[in-house]
């Protein structure tokens, strides 16, 4: 496949990917803002900032702090890059670059997306009915997901689409993961603890999957070993690691033995990983070294396959 | 029942005749339109435009920043062709495409023409478009022109006029084919009350005309875009995907022991055909421009040594130039030993100046076009042009005459056409498409394009111009 292609793929579904993950963030956010008992010293609206690294450009644009303007700022700022308008807009873009390579009912459902998204922004809607409108980023991203399972070619197509939306997913579930655990770590409280984990689980759509393999109340230790180490979480670090180890070895061609050799030392360190090792150096150095790490694996993935001369 | 406007007078209608009674090869849909419901042509229309929008089947017109992306227009009355009408011109349009590669070969080898003083050799070497480059070059089948898309029309005395031939990246196919799909998905009921030739053959012909463009067993064809800012970007990707080929830029392709390749995830893959959607100018830095960003460098040396093929081949511009054009009746005499099937229009050359002062003295009603124009930029029609504004283009063309040729004003045939009053004649043309391989090929059908200003004669799309399905009939009783 030709370079370019690939790379236009793998951006496509990563910046899908991270549309709905910016939605889930927000969700959760959302819905722990309309408790302000929980939330009194707004420790849980900067979270978005700093989860995408955006304090600074937000404080500069907006001013305050405040839920209204958090959704204007991460659905529709077009300034900002991470907003789920930019993210959408990006993946539409390659997608339209691509789109002969991408089967019509992908591309005819990622532009539907990108029409009504220019839509909803005329209307300047989205923040009025704030539930709905993540609702519905879910619901676009599942249509996509689902259109390219259904019809695209089992092919380096594929395979390039996946690897963009797993790389992406370690990413922002590290990103989320992390920051919620240094709120929780600066506010022990049980009760609003307690909230706290149910309110991260929907987030990331774990809720009847921690329900279903734990039977019990959520703990700082059995949520962090379902959201990194268990691999039957779709959206867990090594769940995702894993699909990437498996997505490069199906990739055509010899090119990605370094990507393949740093990726699997990652999913080795996730599979044979405990929660021990989680907590030894704090959660916080743990999730750090891992970004580091997929940000390692996602530039090699591009020296190998996307840039190729 | 829908309002139906009829023909204007002194006008040539392809569906009503003067006295409003319906030719008979449109009886079946004229029937369907008198008895069907306004509403649910109504409803059906915008159906369509809902779903051109959602399948992106846009347009980018320069120079506009928000409409980047715009739909082409697309009316829902078809423009049928009888069949024996289609013969004729399928025979017509073949001929004068085998004459004008026959005439493209002949200028970058021996030249005949120009020896026996058919044409004035000067007309061709000194044309901006004539590429010294290519001289002595012989290419497979000696086909330069692969992909050809003939503009005709029909003027009021019913015969239709071949107006240019467009040799280089003619566009327009892909509304073609979209068009006859949204028309199958609108109306299938119209489709089963004729027989009307399909054209979804086109892309697997073209991939046929690419590979036999070379002598290389499985070659591998890609095609060529400048990218998706593109006027025709939709056009590219559109008929990379039908053929199943790759789409490739600029940056995709490298030049390396005489060969092209491109960059792949599994490394460098040799290219053997490129359908090439750039023009000449920007193909190589190193060959034409210097000053281009675009380009692949050294790609022309490797093509000149005949290590990929380019389709269309450099320099076809030569010879669809309008200061060519009124020769081609003499090539297809002087080539193929035939007389001409087709008309051409009666063209007066600026640069001659017997023929200038006619032009000047009848400016009111004539169309002047500039001879390396495209896209209906820089053209006067007189009957339609103010005072100042005819002043004004005779003083441009006594600046440059030889840059400029005329034509009486056609009045195109009209095709009725919904409106917002309901059904009116609006003014047509007609661009077939041609491949030439291994033999001269043409799908029945094309692309009808309709000025949907009222009295309008510009069709093109940057230009307000909307599309319609071309239907050839395979039989029809009368």
């Amino acid at each position: 496949m030709l370079s370019r292609t690939a790379s236009e793929l793998y951006w496509m579904s990563r910046y899908l990917e991270r549309a709905e993950n910016t939605a889930r963030m927000l969700d959760v956010t959302y819905s722990m803002s309309l408790m302000p008992q929980i939330d009194a010293d707004n420790s849980e609206l900067i979270a978005p900032l700093t989860i995408t690294g955006t304090h600074d450009p937000f404080l500069k644009e907006y001013g305050q702090i405040n839920m209204a303007n958090l959704l204007d700022f991460f659905v529709l700022d077009e300034r900002n890059p991470s907003s789920i308008f930019s993210c959408i807009k990006g993946a539409r873009d390659n997608a339209h670059a691509v789109r002969g390579r991408i089967s019509g009912e992908v591309w005819e459902s990622l532009n539907a997306t990108w029409l009504e998204m220019k839509a909803l922004r005329k209307r300047g809607g989205a923040s009025q009915d704030a539930v709905a409108f993540f609702d519905w980023v879910k619901e676009r991203s599942h249509q996509v997901r689902g259109a390219t399972f259904g019809t695209i070619l089992r092919s380096d197509t594929l395979n390039f689409i996946r690897l963009g939306t797993f790389i992406e997913r370690a990413d922002n579930t590290a990103r989320i993961l992390d920051v919620k655990y240094q709120v929780m770590k600066e506010d022990e409280d049980p009760v609003r603890e307690f909230y706290r984990w149910n309110a991260l689980l929907r987030s990331v759509g774990a809720y009847e999957a921690y329900q279903e393999l734990y039977k019990q109340a959520p703990t700082r230790d059995l949520v962090a070993e379902l959201l990194i180490l268990r691999s039957e979480v779709p959206r867990s670090l090594r769940a995702s690691v894993e699909e990437v180890e498996a997505l490069l070895g199906n990739i055509e061609g010899d090119a990605g033995r370094e990507p393949r050799l740093l990726t699997a030392v990652q999913h080795a360190k996730l599979r044979f990983g405990t929660i021990g090792d989680l907590f030894a150096d704090g959660l916080h150095a743990y999730l750090d070294q891992f970004l580091t790490d997929i940000n390692a694996i996602a530039a090699s993935i591009h020296k190998s396959y996307l840039e190729a001369s | 029942m829908i309002r139906i406007q009829p023909p204007g007078e002194a006008l040539y209608d392809e569906m009503l005749l003067a006295d409003g009674q319906c030719r008979p090869h449109y009886a079946p849909f004229w029937h369907w339109l008198k008895e069907t419901d306004d509403k649910y042509i109504q409803h059906k229309r915008e159906e369509a435009d809902l779903l051109f929008h959602r399948v992106g089947i846009t347009f980018n017109v320069y120079g506009e920043e928000d409409g980047a992306e715009r739909l082409i227009p697309f009316d829902n009355v078809p423009r049928i062709i009888p069949a024996a009408e289609w013969r004729m011109l399928d025979k017509g349009i073949r001929q004068r495409v085998k004459a004008l590669n026959a005439f493209l070969h002949d200028i970058y080898h021996d030249q005949r023409i120009l020896k026996e003083k058919v044409i004035p050799a000067e007309q061709v070497l000194a044309n901006d478009q004539y590429q010294p480059c290519m001289q002595g070059i012989t290419l497979h089948r000696r086909t330069y022109a692969h992909i050809t898309g003939v503009d005709l029309i029909r003027n009021q005395d019913g015969h239709y006029y071949v107006l240019e031939d467009n040799l280089r990246t003619p566009s327009g196919v892909s509304y073609m084919l979209e068009n006859r799909k949204m028309m199958m998905r609108l109306y299938p009921e119209l489709f089963s009350r004729q027989r009307i030739s399909p054209v979804e053959r086109y892309p697997s012909l073209l991939l046929q005309t690419l590979k036999e463009s070379t002598p290389v067993e499985n070659p591998c064809v890609v095609v060529l875009t400048p990218g998706r800012f593109n006027s025709a970007y939709f056009e590219h990707s559109f008929l990379a995907q039908q053929m199943g080929v790759e789409l490739v830029e600029n940056a995709d392709l490298f030049v390396k022991d005489g060969h092209v390749f491109m960059r792949t995830t599994a490394g460098p893959q040799q290219v053997d055909v490129i359908y090439r959607r750039i023009d000449d100018a920007y193909l190589d830095p190193l060959a034409f421009r210097p000053d281009s960003m675009l380009g692949v460098p050294g790609l022309l040396s490797v093509y000149r040594a005949g290590g990929v093929v380019l389709a269309n081949a450099v320099g076809t511009g030569v010879a669809d130039d309008k200061s060519i054009y009124p020769y081609v009746p003499e090539m297809i005499r002087f080539y193929l030993a035939e007389e001409p099937i087709l008309n051409n229009v009666p063209t007066w050359q600026c640069r001659r100046p017997a023929e200038l002062s006619h032009v000047l003295a009848n400016l009111a009603e004539l169309v002047v076009k500039e001879v390396h124009g495209a896209g209906g930029y820089g053209m006067l029609i007189g009957p339609c042009a103010s005072r100042a504004e005819i002043a004004a283009f005779a003083e441009r063309i006594k600046a440059r005459p030889d840059n400029y040729i005329a034509q009486p004003t056609l009045s195109l045939s009209t095709c009725p056409t919904f409106v917002a009053s309901g059904v009116a004649p609006r003014h047509i043309d007609l661009r077939p498409f041609v491949l030439t391989g291994r033999e001269t090929r043409l799908i029945p059908g094309g692309l009808t394009r309709v000025a949907l200003t009222e009295g309008s004669l510009v069709v093109n799309s940057s230009q307000g111009g909307g599309t319609k399905d071309t239907w050839v009939l395979e039989d029809y009783p009368c």
